[in-house]
C-alpha cells in the first residue's frame, strides 16, 4: 500500500459557556461560590478601570507608554484565576488586569510605565516573572521553569501568555514542542486578540484556529470564546489540572479582541476600520458577566455600583502614591546596580565616572 | 588519563571538564547538562561521554533540535531553582540562541530591580583550524563579551577547564564558557585535588621583559611556543592569558605592559571591532606612557574561515607570524 490514510485522531473542541446575548449552558457552568464569582469580577473591572486611568495619564504626559488591555480582561482573568500562589505566571506584557491578580501594586504599575524599574518588583515570594518584551520569548522560559518543578518533584504548574502574533515566533514553536516532549506541567494561553500592531491574524497563519497548533506538537488545545469568562474559566482549570496530575501542557486559544491601540504610541485607524471596533464591542466581556452575576442573584445593580466605587477609589489612592514617590526615584547611578549580583571593578569605574561628571554638572570629562 | 607520581596526574582538556561537569552533579543535585546529543552519544566532541549512564536521562538531557529552545528553557530552569549546564554544540549555533542570552539572560536581573537572577551556564565550542569550513568555525566569543550582563570566560588550560565551570555554575549570574574544540585532545598536567579556581583574573603564564603578549584560549598556546623560540633569540616574552573575557582584568595586563613596555594581542576573532581592539584602547588608556611601541594585533584574516587545510591555516594566527611580529616590534633587541 504506497498510499493510504493515517488517522489522525485529534479533535479540536471549541467552548462558550455564556454567550454575548446572555445565553447560559448550564450543563458547563463552572461551579464557582459567590465570593469567588465577586473576586473574578471586581479583578476584572479592577483592570478594564485602571487601564482607563493609565490612558489618561498617559494623554495627559503623566506616564509614558504603554499597552492597553481593554477588552481581554475575561481571556486573562479567566485563565490565571486558576493559579494557585505557589504556581509561576509567566507572562507576555499585556496581561495588567492578570499582574493585579496576581498581587502587582497599582502603585508599581504606574511607576514602571514612568520608566522605573523599581516598579517592576514582583511581591516578594510571588512566582511571577517581569514581563517580556521579545515576542514569544518568555514561552521558553515557562517551559524551564515547568521542567524545574517536576524536577523537584512539586505539583506546581506554569502558565504563560502570548499572543497571536507570537504564535509565527520560532520560541512559540520551540516551547510547545519541548513541552510536549517533556510532558511539562504548562497551561499555554494565547490571547488571539485580533491583531499584532497593524497585522491581522489572517497574516500569521493559514490555519482556521491557533488551538489546532497544538495537535502538531502532540498536546490537547482548545479554542475558547475569549470575552466568556466562563468560558476560559472552565477550559484553565481543565487544562490547570491536566498539568497537574502529570498529564502536560495545554494550548488554550483566548479569541478576543484589542479594543484599544497596540500601544499609546499607536494609530489603529490606520489599519482597521471603526466597524470592526464597534462589532467587538458589542461582545464586551465585562457587561455580559454582570448581568449574569445579577441574574444569578451573586450580586444587586446597586451592589455592584459600590464595588465599581470601590474601585475607583483603590486607582485614585495609586495614582496619588505613585506621584509621591516619583519624586524619590530616579538616581542615576542606581542603573548599575543589578548588572551582576556583584558589581565588577569596571563597572565600579564607570559608576564613580558617572557620579564625577554629574557632580561638575558636566563640565569637565572625565579622563581616567 | 594517565596518572604521574606524585600528586600530579595528566589528563586531556575534553576530560578535565567531563570531571568538572561529573563533580558538580555530584556535589549539586540541582545540576543538570542539557543540549545536543549530550545523552547517549557523549557529546559532539565526546565531553559527556559515559555520563548518561551515570546519572540517567533526567539529568542528562538530549533535548530537540533548537538553540533558541534549549537555552530558553535553561534559563527557565534556572529561574525555576535549578542550576542548568546547557551545551550549545558549537558557538556557530549560539547565534540561534543570541536573544535569549542577550535579551532574557543578561537584563533579567536589571529588568526586575535585581530581584530575579539567571544562574545558568552555557559552555559553547569555539574557534577554527579543524577544517570544517566557515559555518562551523567561528569565533564568536568577543561579541558575547560586548554584552553587560553576562560573564564570558575562556578556559585555555587543562587546570582552568577543570575549575572555571564550578565557580561559574556558583556565580549567581549566567555565565558562557567558550572552550575552543582544538583544545579537547590536548594534554596537561592537573594537581590530583584540583578543584574550583576564580573567574576574575587573567593569568602571566609566562614571564619576560620585552614585549606582553596577550591572548586566550588556543591561540595562547601559539604565543607560548612563539615565546620559546623568540628566546633563543634573547628576546623574552611576557604571556598573558585573559581567561575571563568578560569583565577584563585589564589591572593584570596593564601591570604587565608597565614592566615590558611593548604589547601585541594575538586574537582569533577578527580585528574590526573586536576584543583586540578594546585590549588595544585599553592599553592607550592606562599604559599610553609606558608603550616604546604602537600596540599590534594578529587577528584572524577577515575573511570566512577557508575549508582547505593550507588557506585556513594562512587566514588564522600563527606561530611564525607571531614570532615575525614580535622581531619587528622589538627592533634592534636581542
Ligand atoms: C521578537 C520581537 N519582534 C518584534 C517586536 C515588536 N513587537 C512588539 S509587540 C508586537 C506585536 C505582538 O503581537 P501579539 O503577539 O499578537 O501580541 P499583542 O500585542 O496583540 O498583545 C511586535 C511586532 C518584539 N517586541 N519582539
Ligand atoms: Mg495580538
Amino acid at each position: 500500500m504506497p498510499r493510504s490514510d493515517i488517522a489522525v485522531t485529534d479533535s479540536l473542541e471549541s467552548l462558550s459557556i455564556l454567550d454575548e446575548h446572555g445565553n447560559l449552558d448550564r450543563d458547563l457552568e463552572p461551579q464557582l461560590s459567590k465570593a469567588r464569582l465577586l473576586e473574578l469580577y471586581r479583578a476584572m473591572l479592577l483592570g478594564r478601570r485602571f487601564d482607563e486611568r493609565l490612558l489618561d495619564l498617559q494623554r495627559q504626559g503623566r506616564i509614558g507608554t504603554f499597552p492597553p488591555i481593554k477588552g481581554q480582561e475575561a481571556a486573562q482573568m479567566g485563565a490565571v484565576f486558576n493559579l494557585r500562589p505557589s504556581d509561576w505566571f509567566v507572562p507576555a506584557f499585556r496581561e495588567t488586569a492578570a499582574e493585579i491578580w496576581r498581587g502587582r501594586s497599582l502603585e508599581s504599575i504606574i511607576l514602571y510605565f514612568n520608566g522605573f524599574n523599581e516598579g517592576g518588583l514582583v511581591p516578594e515570594g510571588r512566582k511571577d516573572l517581569p514581563i517580556a518584551i521579545p515576542v514569544g520569548s518568555q514561552v521558553l522560559h515557562a517551559v524551564g521553569l515547568g521542567w524545574a518543578a517536576r524536577y523537584r518533584q512539586t505539583d506546581e504548574i506554569v502558565m504563560t501568555f502570548f499572543g497571536d502574533g507570537a504564535t509565527s515566533a520560532g520560541d512559540f514553536h520551540e516551547g510547545l514542542n519541548f513541552a510536549a516532549v517533556y510532558q511539562t506541567p504548562v497551561v499555554f494561553v494565547c490571547q488571539n486578540n485580533q491583531w499584532a500592531i497593524s497585522v491581522p491574524v489572517s497574516r500569521q497563519t493559514h490555519t482556521p484556529t491557533l488551538a489546532q497548533k497544538a495537535h502538531a506538537y502532540g498536546m490537547p488545545g482548545i479554542r475558547v470564546d475569549g470575552n466568556d469568562v466562563l468560558a476560559v474559566y472552565a477550559a484553565a482549570a481543565e487544562a490547570a489540572e491536566r498539568a497537574r496530575s502529570g498529564g502536560g501542557p495545554t494550548l488554550i486559544e483566548c479569541v478576543t479582541y484589542r479594543v484599544m491601540m497596540h500601544t499609546t504610541a499607536d494609530d489603529p485607524k490606520r489599519y482597521r476600520s471603526e466597524e470592526e471596533v464597534a462589532q467587538w464591542q458589542q461582545r464586551d466581556p465585562l457587561p455580559r458577566f454582570a448581568a449574569y452575576l445579577q441574574q444569578k442573584g451573586t450580586a444587586t445593580e446597586p451592589q455592584l455600583a459600590e464595588m465599581e466605587t470601590g474601585v475607583m477609589e483603590e486607582i485614585q489612592a495609586a495614582v496619588d502614591a505613585a506621584e509621591k514617590r516619583m519624586g524619590e526615584l530616579g538616581d542615576p547611578l542606581a542603573m548599575f546596580d543589578h548588572l551582576y549580583a556583584e558589581m565588577p571593578p569596571q563597572l565600579e569605574a564607570q559608576k564613580s565616572a558617572l557620579a564625577r561628571e554629574l557632580a561638575d554638572g558636566g563640565k569637565e570629562v572625565d579622563d581616567e | 588519563m594517565t596518572t604521574t607520581a606524585g600528586t600530579m596526574r595528566k589528563l586531556t582538556y575534553r576530560e578535565a571538564v567531563r570531571e568538572a561537569i561529573r563533580e558538580a552533579m555530584h556535589k549539586d543535585e540541582r545540576v543538570f547538562l542539557m543540549g545536543e546529543d549530550v545523552g547517549r552519544y557523549g557529546g559532539c566532541f565526546a565531553v559527556s561521554k559515559g555520563l548518561l549512564e551515570e546519572f540517567g536521562p533526567e539529568r542528562i538531557r538530549d533535548t530537540p533540535l533548537a538553540e533558541s529552545g534549549f537555552t530558553g528553557a535553561g534559563i527557565g530552569a534556572a529561574l525555576g531553582g535549578m542550576r542548568p549546564i546547557v551545551e550549545i554544540m558549537t558557538g556557530n549555533f549560539s547565534l540561534l540562541a543570541a536573544d535569549q542570552i542577550i535579551n532574557t539572560a543578561a537584563v533579567l536581573l536589571h529588568m526586575s530591580g535585581g530581584q530575579f537572577n539567571v544562574p545558568v551556564v552555557i559552555r559553547l565550542a569555539t574557534g577554527g583550524g579543524r577544517q570544517v569550513a566557515a559555518q562551523h568555525s567561528r569565533s564568536l566569543e568577543g561579541w558575547f563579551a560586548h554584552i553587560p550582563g553576562i560573564k564570558v570566560l575562556a578556559p585555555a588550560t587543562v587546570n582552568d577547564a577543570r575549575g572555571m565551570l564550578w565557580t561559574a555554575l556558583e556565580d549567581p549570574d549566567p555565565v558562557l564558557i567558550f572552550e575552543n574544540s582544538n583544545l579537547y585532545n590536548m594534554e596537561g598536567p592537573l594537581a590530583v585535588e584540583a578543584g574550583a579556581v576564580d573567574i576574575d583574573r587573567a593569568r602571566v603564564r609566562r614571564d619576560g621583559r620585552d614585549i606582553t603578549i596577550i591572548s586566550y584560549g588556543a591561540s595562547l598556546f601559539k604565543a607560548l611556543e612563539a615565546a620559546e623560540i623568540l628566546a633563543k633569540d634573547g628576546i623574552e616574552v611576557e604571556v598573558v592569558d585573559l581567561r575571563t573575557l568578560r569583565p577584563l582584568d585589564e589591572a593584570t595586563f596593564l601591570a604587565s605592559v608597565a614592566r615590558t613596555h611593548r604589547a601585541l594581542v594575538v586574537d582569533e576573532g577578527w580585528r574590526s571591532g573586536s576584543l583586540a581592539a578594546e585590549i588595544s584602547a585599553r592599553i592607550m588608556e592606562g599604559a599610553f606612557y609606558d608603550l616604546d611601541a604602537p600596540v599590534a594585533r594578529l587577528c584572524t584574516a577577515e575573511v570566512p574561515l577557508p575549508y582547505a587545510k593550507h588557506l585556513e591555516e594562512a587566514a588564522l594566527p600563527q606561530v611564525a607570524g607571531i614570532v615575525a611580529l614580535v622581531k619587528k616590534m622589538v627592533g634592534g633587541h636581542g
